[in-house]
């Protein structure tokens, strides 16, 4: 549970502790109640991989995964993570080795300006733990809450497919 | 052509993708330096108000509220108004009139980003409000109201522009024997790129040095504003360093100098603390500037078998409160004289003017170079009305008129020396590739059986490239641009350009002409763009320039380069430099493929065993003033299913095949091109910005407009033809807006077409599901 640390800051705001594990890292610290999580994590935490687009829940540009779901870090509060996992794009890289879906966006050309990116890979990646072989409208649906300016989604929809096999392919192997 | 080199014509992965991918971009909104204090917008509700009083004393009082800025602070400093790029001026925040709703009124400075929004929550502001005119023909009527009070000229009329043969014009369509009118509005949309615009200005007071980190696609230019502006408070050209750094998207949104900038250099200049201000969405797509908004009257004459002969055209453009357009000086309609399009009219006649109203300010680009969209939209459509009118096939009406490809270089009737082009080939592929007969016999039989199905057509010729220096100018400053090369002695190359990337992938294609003039791999390249304390003055990238002019000076600088290169080479092989050749990559003895020099080896020599007499080093500048404009085109052909009972528009397939000359990255271009197609389905079916009779922005957030997601977007089909233009030093002519400026015509067209049968002979875009509803209702063919 969030606890109250102090009824008010400084600045007239209340200030509540929270434990939230980020990509897999324990964090325990102090935020103010209205915080969003996209501001948490981006202004309290340096974590700037996650962006900002809209503030209607539209763009989809700050998608992040909390619990595993995806979920529109501008509309969610901070303190809604308490006792929670969040995943970032910053945690998609492990030991060195992309994940296949940055793979995939590099191969299939799914990225021009960037800024999309990283929201639209997170959504991916949430839509491939569920399901392992996405057809084509499968993926534009899944990826219907994430808005692209530059690539038209033509190369998003490849690079998914790509993550997509390239993951059976990794799961069948180990089999 | 040695694929390890990854020259001009190799699909290279791109370099950039390696930070976007691991969320490693540095855009504006992630730079973060010590003491930084945030900026915060007060804007108004009105669209029109006389302001009696700002109370700003709540907002003064929040703990973490440093300062708050009004207009009436900003008159001492004289920067309460600010120049616009078009002979204008714009607020940056007002004294005493509010003219748009969502203009910016006062500005709050805190210590942390929501205080800052706390305090512009607490301004509170008396408006007395005045009465609003958003319509501009009604603006431009005796007795309206007046928008603009400051200026001598007491109407609403900014300027009148023309060009063309009127007299012979008019004679021409006095002695044709059809003439087709069509009236057309092209309505307001914004280009809502995902990063929204936004600054950190850090000015040092002990040096006095201004770096501001800036979403702007012209960093150079901007640095001069900044001087010429701002010039009186102690800001001098040299301590001036603009950053562009990465960019979420441009599209021509990020051209303009918004007040937020001003606002956040000011606050700066005035604290010594670093300044952010983030605008966020509602202010971006409320506030910043809008493209089109064209009222456009069109007519063509043509004689009875179909040969066009005039054009006439007649537009009122809405450019909001202020004339803040971003085109080159001597065009205050941008090119929308391109509009004679793929055909060979004998005469033509256009005339805009321009209007003020009760609205942001208007008439940047929306992806395409200056307004060139509003003229192919109206070209293509007109003539697929005059199709209609004859009762012909729009294909065949087509090649009956193009432009034909041994007529290049072609002069228009509006004075544009076309480069190159062939327009019956792309169209002929595009229609081999639709299987445009077996659609048109598939159309025949729906339609017997009352299904509505279109076929659309657009083939445009575009403008881009601006521009020679004898005519294109942005305040005055010639739109050259620039590239300077830098061999290392270990033969890696460091390449900066005046252009600034904000997604096309510069990193990649500009090092791909210089790994292809220099046969160093593309690997060894670094590109760097967007720093004016590094880059070469340049105009930045907009109107599809970057490749047409910057890169035409990287392939002219990497040439000096080779020059002296030789000389290095001919030096190392003990042969005369009249007899080494440049071939393969390499430097060689001609006859003797075994006697040859790498410029890798070259590089090291130009270091360490240069020839007597000759300057060390192995680099140049180029400053490249394009002898022409380049013109684009393309045919594009849409097939579209309307749903009888909801009026939807489905896109079943759409075929585009492009010629933008040599093609430096097939990969990127096909990308440019999947991009531009899904702008240019935008607003032929959903993005339009309209306002109320009290100016109230209608569909001021992405809850209301619309941008295309992946499940309104189609799967595109592409294709190309390649029409080098002559002129440029690599034969190449720009893509990345091409398709924004095409789709919307073709798109149109095959809904029209779809539903010709019935009597209908336009429709303006946005062809949303209840305007062909109520269309189908009225013809009595609604399920």
């Amino acid at each position: 549970m969030a606890v109250e640390t102090a009824p008010t800051t400084s600045k007239g705001q209340r200030t509540l502790k929270i434990h939230v594990t980020i990509n897999g890292a324990p964090h325990d610290v102090d935020v103010e109640a209205r915080t969003l999580l996209v501001h948490f994590l981006r202004e309290n935490l340096g974590m700037t991989g996650t962006h900002i687009g809209c503030d209607t829940t539209n763009c989809g540009a700050c998608t992040v995964l909390l619990n595993g779901r995806a979920v529109k870090s501008c509309t969610v509060f901070a303190v809604q993570a308490d006792q929670g996992t969040v995943a970032t794009v910053e945690g998609l890289e492990k030991d060195g080795k992309l994940h296949p879906i940055q793979e995939g966006f590099h191969q299939e050309h799914g990225l021009q300006c960037g800024f999309c990116t990283p929201g639209m890979m997170m959504t991916a990646v949430a839509l491939l733990e569920k399901n392992k072989q996405p057809t084509e409208l499968e993926i534009r649906e899944a990826i219907s809450g994430n808005l692209c300016r530059c690539t038209g989604y033509v190369n998003i929809v490849k690079s998914i497919d790509h993550a997509a096999r390239v993951m059976r392919e990794t799961a069948e192997g180990k089999a | 052509m040695a694929v390890e080199i990854g020259g001009i014509g190799h699909s290279v992965k791109r370099k950039e993708d390696a930070r976007f991918i691991r969320g490693k971009g540095k855009y504006v909104d992630d730079v973060k330096l010590p003491g930084m204090l945030y900026l915060d917008i007060a804007r108004s509700p009105l669209a029109h108000a006389r302001i009696k009083n700002i109370d700003t004393s709540k907002a003064l009082k929040i703990p973490g509220v440093v300062a708050v800025i009004t207009g009436k602070d900003l008159v001492p400093l004289n920067l309460h108004w600010m120049p616009t790029l078009m002979s204008d001026k714009q607020m940056v925040l007002p004294t005493d009139t509010v003219l748009y709703q969502a203009q910016e009124v006062a500005a709050v400075v805190a210590t942390e980003r929501y205080i800052a929004a706390d305090g512009v929550d607490a301004i509170e502001v008396d408006y007395e409000p005045l009465p609003v005119v958003v319509d501009p023909i009604k603006a431009l009527q005796p007795g309206a109201t007046l928008v603009r009070e400051d200026r001598e000229q007491k109407d609403n009329h900014i300027w009148h522009w023309e060009v063309g043969d009127k007299a012979g014009t008019d004679k021409a369509f006095k002695d044709a024997e059809v003439v087709v009118k069509q009236d057309l509005y092209i309505p307001r949309i914004h280009v809502s790129s995902i990063e929204t615009c936004g600054i950190v200005a850090s000015f040092d007071k002990v040096e006095g040095k201004l770096t501001v980190w800036m979403t702007t696609q012209a960093p150079h230019a901007i640095r001069t504003v900044i001087a010429l502006v701002a010039g009186h408070l102690g800001l001098a050209e040299h301590k001036i360093r603009v950053i562009s750094p990465d960019i979420g998207g441009g599209f021509g949104g990020k051209v303009p100098v918004y007040p937020g900038y001003v606002l956040a250099i000011g606050a700066s200049v005035l604290t010594g603390a670093p300044v952010k201000w983030i605008e966020d969405r509602a202010e971006n797509i409320q506030a910043d500037s809008f493209a089109r908004d064209y009222h456009i009257s069109a007519e063509l004459a043509a004689k009875k078998d179909g040969t066009m002969q005039a054009l006439r055209v007649k537009t009122i453009a809405d450019h909001g409160a202020f004339d803040a357009a971003a085109n080159p000086s001597k065009y205050p309609a941008g090119l929308f004289h391109i509009i004679t399009g793929s055909y060979p009219f004998e005469k033509s006649f256009v005339e805009v003017d321009g209007a003020y109203t009760n609205k942001p300010p208007g008439g940047i680009a929306y992806r395409c170079s200056f307004r060139v969209t509003e003229a192919a939209f109206t070209i293509e459509r007109l003539v697929d009305v005059l199709a209609l009118e004859l009762k012909r096939d729009p294909a065949e009406l087509r090649m009956q008129n193009f432009i034909p490809p041994t007529a290049f270089p072609y002069t228009s009737a509006l004075g544009w020396e076309y480069d190159s082009g062939d327009y019956g080939r792309a169209l002929r592929l595009a229609m081999d590739k639709i299987g445009y007969a077996e659609l048109r016999k598939e159309q025949a039989a729906k339609r017997a059986k009352g299904e509505l199905m279109g076929i659309g057509i657009s083939s445009f010729t575009e403008i881009v490239g601006a521009g020679p220096s004898k005519n294109f100018d942005i305040l005055g400053i010639k739109m050259f641009d620039s590239a300077e090369i830098r061999v290392h002695p270990t033969g890696k190359v460091m390449v900066r350009i005046g252009v600034k990337s904000q997604g096309q992938g510069h990193e990649t294609t500009f090092g791909q002409i210089v790994a292809e003039e220099l046969g160093i791999p593309v690997a060894d390249i670094a590109v760097e763009e967007g720093d004016t304390d590094t880059a070469p003055y340049g105009l930045g990238t907009y109107a599809s320039r970057s490749t047409p002019v910057a890169g035409g000076a990287t392939a002219i600088a990497a040439r000096k380069i080779r020059e002296k290169a030789k000389l290095i080479a001919a030096h190392l092989l003990e042969a005369n430099p009249d007899d080494v050749e440049w071939k393969d990559y390499k430097f060689q003895v001609k006859g003797v493929p075994a006697k040859s020099k790498t410029m890798q080896e070259v590089a090291f020599a130009a270091y360490t065993n240069h020839p007597q007499g000759m300057e060390a080093g192995l680099e140049a500048v180029d400053y490249y003033d394009p002898p022409n404009l380049t013109f684009p085109f393309g045919s594009y052909i849409c097939v579209v299913d309307i749903d009888r009972g909801t009026g939807e528009v489905k896109i079943r397939r759409f075929v585009a095949v492009d010629d933008c000359g040599t093609i430096i990255n097939p990969m990127i271009v096909e990308g440019q091109i999947h991009g531009g197609l899904t702008m240019g389905l935008a607003p032929a079916l959903y993005e339009q910005i309209t306002y109320d009779e009290q100016g109230n922005i209608q569909g001021g957030t992405f809850m209301d407009y619309l941008l295309p997601t992946a499940m309104e977007t189609p799967n595109w089909e592409t294709a190309k033809t390649t029409t080098p233009s002559p002129h440029h030093p690599i034969g190449a002519k720009g893509v990345g807006e091409s398709a924004t400026v095409g789709a919307p015509a073709a798109i149109a067209n095959a809904v029209v077409d779809a539903l010709a049968h019935l009597g209908v002979r336009h429709i303006d875009i946005p062809i949303t599901p209840w305007k062909v509803q109520k269309i189908l209702k009225e013809k009595g063919v609604a399920e």
